[in-house]
Order: C-alpha cells, then structure tokens, then sequence
C-alpha cells in the first residue's frame, strides 16, 4: 500500500472515530457497513466529509462498491490522481 | 434461510414498532367520511397526514368529471402511453398543465414515484453528472441509481455547498443537472431557491425542482416555490404529483426545452407503463381548474397551517424551521414516537409516523399534512390532543427537544 493511501486511511479513522456513538477498533479491514454499524444514509454522511477533507467528489456509483476503510481510502487516492 | 433471510433485521425492526401497539404501516381506513375525516376502527378520526393540500379528493365537480370518464372511457387504458394507452384526456391533461406552466411541453406519469424516476435517469447519461440534495425524495435517490451518470451529492439546502461540488468538476465535459425540492417531504422545510437558481446561472448548469408538495401551496397562481420566489426562468425541468394538491394519483414534467417530446420514446418508465385511468385523468383535468378557480384554498390552507404550526411550537413542541402545510413534530426516541403516535390515534386523530432511515438527521418524527378543508376546530383539536398525550405520557414538551436542525 501507498504512503499516500496510508495516510489517506488515517485521516478516515481519525474522522470516524469522531463520528460513531460507541468506540470501536478501526483497521484497513473494517466493513464499513457491517462493522461500523452505519445505515446506507449515515454512510454517504461521513463520505460527505471526506469529500470536503480531501477536496474530491465521490460519485455514489463509487461509493456502493467500497466495502472496507482499505477500499475507501483507495478510491479516493485514485479520485485525487486524477484530479 | 431463505431468499429473504437477508431482510430478517428489517423484519425485526418492523415487529418491534408494529408491536408497540398498532401497526403504522397497515393502517386501514373502513370508510372516508370527508378529506378530513375517516372511519378507523369504528371511531371517528381526523385525518391529519393525508397530503391532501386542498382537500378536492371529495369536491363534486371532480367527482361528477370523474364518472362521466369512467362511464365514457371504461375502466382503465390497459396499455402504455405508446403503445395502446394514449386518449384524448392525456393529451388535455399534458396542455392544460403545460399551459398552467406557461412552458411548451408536458409528459404525464402514471405516478410522480415515476415521474421523478423516468425524467431524472433518462435526463443524464453516461457521460453526464447529477447532483442531488442530500435529503432527496426516495424517487429520486432511485432514478440516481437507475442512470449510468456520476452521481453527487450536496448538502441538504446548502447553495454553497453545490457551488463547491461544481466546482471541483468544472473540467468534467459532460452535461450537469441539479435536483432540488420545493418543500421537503419529512420536515417541510423549502429550498433556498433563488440561491441554487443563482449557483445555476454561474455554473451553466440546468436545474429540475420537484415541487410534488409545493405545487397549489406556493406561488401567485400556485405553480409551487419557483413561482414563489421569482425564479421559474432558471428552472429548466419541473417535476409534480397529481396525489398531493390534485386529490388522485400521477405525475407530470413540464419543460421549455426544445425537442422535449424525444423523452416520449427515451424515458422507459413513461414507455412500459399503463397510462392512467381516464377516470384519474378527468378528476385531475377539472381538480387543476379548481386549483386556479380558488385562490381561496391557499390562503386558507397556510392559514391552517400557521394555527397548528404556531400551536405545537408554543406548547413547546419542536417543529420544522418554516410554516408550511407539513408539519412534523421531532421527538427524541423512536420508541417516544411510536408511543405518542398510538395514543393520538386512540384518541381520534390520525398523522404520520416517519422513522430512520426515512427522516433526516435519523430524527423520529410525527408528522402531519394540513389542508385547506380542515376547519378551525379541527386544527384545535389537534393541538389539544398533541397537549393532552404530552401529559398523559408526562412529556414535557420544552424538555424534550432534541438538538436536531
């Protein structure tokens, strides 16, 4: 994995934990959905933040196929290549 | 297991709130005694969230239009608009609105779910990019996942916040579309309109308003929020419902773009789809004469609305930020809600239940719809009962409001 995805991936972690009613261990491999307990709507929420925290959009097509952290940050890292 | 084990969280869900007393989503009405009033379990009951803005579901004219058509035309189309589905109160119907607009074109829906999905997702193509309110309408969040475009959303009523969005795509070489609401279904709050209108202008982009709950609520003539606040120049597409102000079921878009009528043959949830039946037609073609015939039902309904608004925000109640025909009243828990709604019921008066995922900020919501048939003391009533559960269930209202924008 990249720096650039690394250091994507902590920033998502550190606005997530922010995020979730109750603490919970955040790896690369943590389901968004399953793990998170986040419903589709509170998903697409905190991609909102994301968006702003790395100048990007990502469309919601994108958004439906990233399962884990690892996924998401790499979509992103790919989103801001090609910016 | 089963095909649908993987529904079994929801099932749960639903038990847990159909068991909390009556089932919310099955209520059933034994007969309907006026647009404001329904038999439900043999008693009596006001009905406060039935959409029905200006109350023509039992207006005569509509009524006598209706059976004429039933009787002329027979009891439905049975077949597509393209195909076999096509009389002549389609067309009327498609130029009186477009009339009513003061546009050029108009396609008729058989429902607005359809109107919203067809025109959306047929609008934007592979290369083009859609960009939706974050609390849209379901119908539009559907057609965002029926088109092949790039999809983005923007937060809730935030011009800024689109502006931003264009911006970072301002290279993208496809076609752009934004999509607003007039008034929003859960909270009734509106769109800062001439804001977005202004985003729109600066960005070259076109821009669709759903005005399904604002059409015959805002406007001089009614035409919904664009018309409110002076912008329909900017707005390219409008999408309505003929369930909300018209008393019946459908949808229509209304355009001024040229070569509008290709959707015809493009929109596929226009093209496979039984049009209405000639009888909804014809209750609509005259429910729209009445909408313009009486001015009176507007005034009379934000009246309405501004005495139960003003009525459960002084009891403490936290309502939506504008005074509009929805109404929705936000508690802190969905098991407060559910509660509070049973023991409403119980004592006559009939609204909405919406609970998360359908309501923004997950709020849970008891929400109602006034209209321009509601009398005074059917509105007092209301808020009395809104009182007297508050105390039977020891809510104190000031003391419950959640922090919920």
């Amino acid at each position: 994995m990249t720096t650039d995805v690394n250091d994507i991936v902590e920033t998502i972690i550190a606005a997530l934990v922010k995020t979730l009613p109750t603490p919970v261990t955040v790896t690369t491999e943590t389901s968004i959905t399953r793990d998170l307990g986040l419903d589709s709507l509170a998903v697409m929420d905190f991609v909102m933040v994301l968006e702003d925290k790395f100048d990007v959009s990502i469309p919601m097509e994108r958004i439906a196929e990233v399962e884990t952290i690892g996924d998401l940050a790499r979509t992103i890292s790919e989103l801001r290549g090609h910016a | 297991m089963t095909i649908l084990a993987k529904y079994t969280k929801l099932r749960e869900h639903y038990h847990r709130i159909a068991g909390a007393g009556r089932d919310p989503f099955t209520v059933k009405f034994d007969a309907m005694l006026s647009p404001t009033e329904g038999m439900l379990n043999g008693r009596r009951t006001i009905l406060l969230g039935t959409n029905n803005y200006l109350g023509l579901t039992f207006d005569q004219s509509c009524i006598d239009k209706g059976v004429d058509a039933l009787k002329s035309f027979g009891t439905g189309t049975t077949g597509s608009r393209i195909a076999n589905g096509s009389y002549d109160g389609h067309a009327a119907l498609e130029r009186e609105l477009a009339t009513f607009y003061g546009r050029e074109s108009c396609m008729v829906f058989t429902t607005g779910y359809q109107a919203n999905l067809g025109i959306i997702s047929t609008l934007v193509g592979k290369d083009d990019l859609l960009f939706l309110d974050s609390d849209s309408h379901a119908s539009i969040y559907d057609a965002a996942k029926m088109t092949p475009a790039q999809v983005i959303r923007f937060r809730h009523n935030d011009p800024e916040d689109l502006n931003k969005r264009l911006r970072r795509v301002a290279d993208h070489p496809g076609n752009k579309l934004v999509v607003v609401e007039g008034i929003y279904s859960m909270l009734g709050d509106v769109a800062p309109l001439k804001e977005f209108a202004q985003v729109k202008r600066e960005n070259g982009v076109y821009l669709l308003v759903d005005e399904a709950h604002s059409m015959g609520v805002l406007g001089e003539t009614g035409r919904g929020l664009a018309q409110e606040v002076g912008v329909e120049d900017d707005v390219d597409f409008i999408v309505g419902t003929f369930s909300k102000s018209l008393g019946a079921v459908g949808g229509f878009c209304v355009s001024d773009l040229p070569d509008f009528d290709v959707m015809r043959v493009a929109c596929r949830p226009y093209m496979f789809t039984a049009s209405l039946p000639p009888s909804v037609i014809a209750t609509c073609l005259r429910s729209l004469e009445r909408l313009q015939e009486e001015p009176g039902l507007r005034t009379k309904l934000m009246a309405n609305s501004k005495r139960l608004y003003d009525g459960l925000r002084n009891l403490g109640f936290q309502v939506g930020p504008d005074v509009n025909p929805i109404v929705a009243v936000s508690l802190p828990s969905i098991e407060l809600a559910i509660t509070f709604w049973n023991r409403l019921l119980e004592e006559g008066l009939y609204l909405n239940l919406a609970l998360p995922p359908a309501t923004p900020n997950s709020q849970s919501l008891l929400r109602t719809s006034v209209s321009a048939a509601h009398t005074t003391k059917q509105i007092d009533t209301a808020i009395d009962l809104f009182a007297k559960v508050a105390r039977q269930l020891g809510v104190q209202p000031a003391l419950v409001q959640t922090a919920a924008e």
